[in-house]
């Protein structure tokens, strides 16, 4: 059973300081893109994986150890961070 | 478009229990100060840490049940049998115990007073709190976005905030112990408002999202207008 991307924005964020539920993320796969908030989330594993929603490629993969977070983003062709005003 | 831009590092941050409150016998609301706390916007949730003494920590995400309020934040937690961390915060956790909060998390499933309306709202048990924290906060900012709330529970016992419901149009759906002229039974289309160009807000069980999400489809609603968020089969 899987979440969605907003269950998975902890471990996201301490990663990499951003908010990554409003990011959006477009598949390699299939070229979807949409927001993070919406892929399929699974975190029953030793780490973190996101599918996309239309295709369930895995879009990204992170996995923390005690002194890193390693954050595996081949399935995506891009992501999309939105920058707040200035 | 509306969201919310989260761009910081968001910490580890002690939490001092306040008070506690059952809302029903299985669900509490906790009451935390947390110094430091940034603020959050209603639909946010927040990670919480337990570290047991030899070093063992387990983290699972909890939604935040109320609108800011300084260092003051609310949470509600169902506890879910067999459960490593919401047994310990429904069961034994008395004000002045401390636990680690890291939020908030998520800007995408969000709502703002400043948003005019209109929202539905559709809750699948305990995905009622996210939901809750959008009904006080178009109270606290006496917005009059027009707001309406289907919520789905087993039966009456397990309705949460019962005596806030009131303050929008609310109706509540019983899927095993009905009171009141519709039967028992899941949420089917006929339950739903038909689209009228409201943002839509899902929060529930992985099966309960999936399930309205494709009601809200044939009932017309656009997919774009619907937010989801899914807190998979257990909470732990």
């Amino acid at each position: 059973m899987f979440i969605d991307g907003n269950g998975a924005a902890g471990v996201f964020a301490e990663a990499l300081g951003v908010d990554i539920t409003t990011a959006v993320i477009t598949c390699a796969g299939c070229g979807a893109g949409g927001r993070f908030a919406e892929s399929h989330v699974y975190d029953h594993g030793p780490g973190v994986v996101a599918r996309c929603a239309t295709c369930e490629s895995v879009l990204a993969r992170i996995v923390r150890t005690p002194t890193d977070a390693w954050l595996d983003l081949r399935g995506a062709r891009s992501l999309r961070i939105p920058l707040p005003a200035e | 478009m509306t969201e919310t831009v989260v761009r910081r590092r968001t910490p580890w941050l002690a939490a001092t229990v306040h008070s506690v409150r059952s809302e029903t016998s299985v669900a509490r609301t906790i009451v935390l100060d947390v110094p430091g706390w940034p603020g959050h916007v209603a639909g946010q949730h927040v990670d919480v840490k337990l570290t047991a003494p030899d070093g063992y920590s387990a983290q699972r995400s909890y939604s935040l049940a109320a609108p800011a309020d300084g260092d003051r934040v609310e949470l509600t937690v169902q506890r879910v049998e067999d459960g490593e961390v919401s047994p310990y915060l429904v069961d034994e956790l008395l004000p002045t115990d401390q636990f680690e909060v890291r939020g908030p998390i998520g800007g995408w499933f969000t709502w703002h007073a400043t948003e005019p309306g209109p929202v539905l709202l559709v809750a699948g048990g305990s995905g009622i709190v996210p939901l809750m924290a959008m009904v006080r906060e178009r109270a606290r900012a006496g917005s009059e976005a027009p707001f309406t709330l289907v919520y789905s529970v087993r039966g009456p016992s397990d309705v949460y905030y019962a005596s806030e419901l009131a303050e929008v149009d609310a109706t509540i759906l019983y899927t095993r112990t009905a009171i009141g002229p519709r039967r028992a039974g899941r949420i089917t289309a006929a339950d739903l408002p038909a689209a009228a160009d409201a943002r839509v807000y899902v929060c529930g069980p992985t099966g309960f999202v999936e399930t309205v999400s494709d009601l809200l489809l044939e009932r017309g609603h656009d997919a774009a207008n619907i937010r989801t968020e899914r807190f998979g089969p257990s909470g732990g």
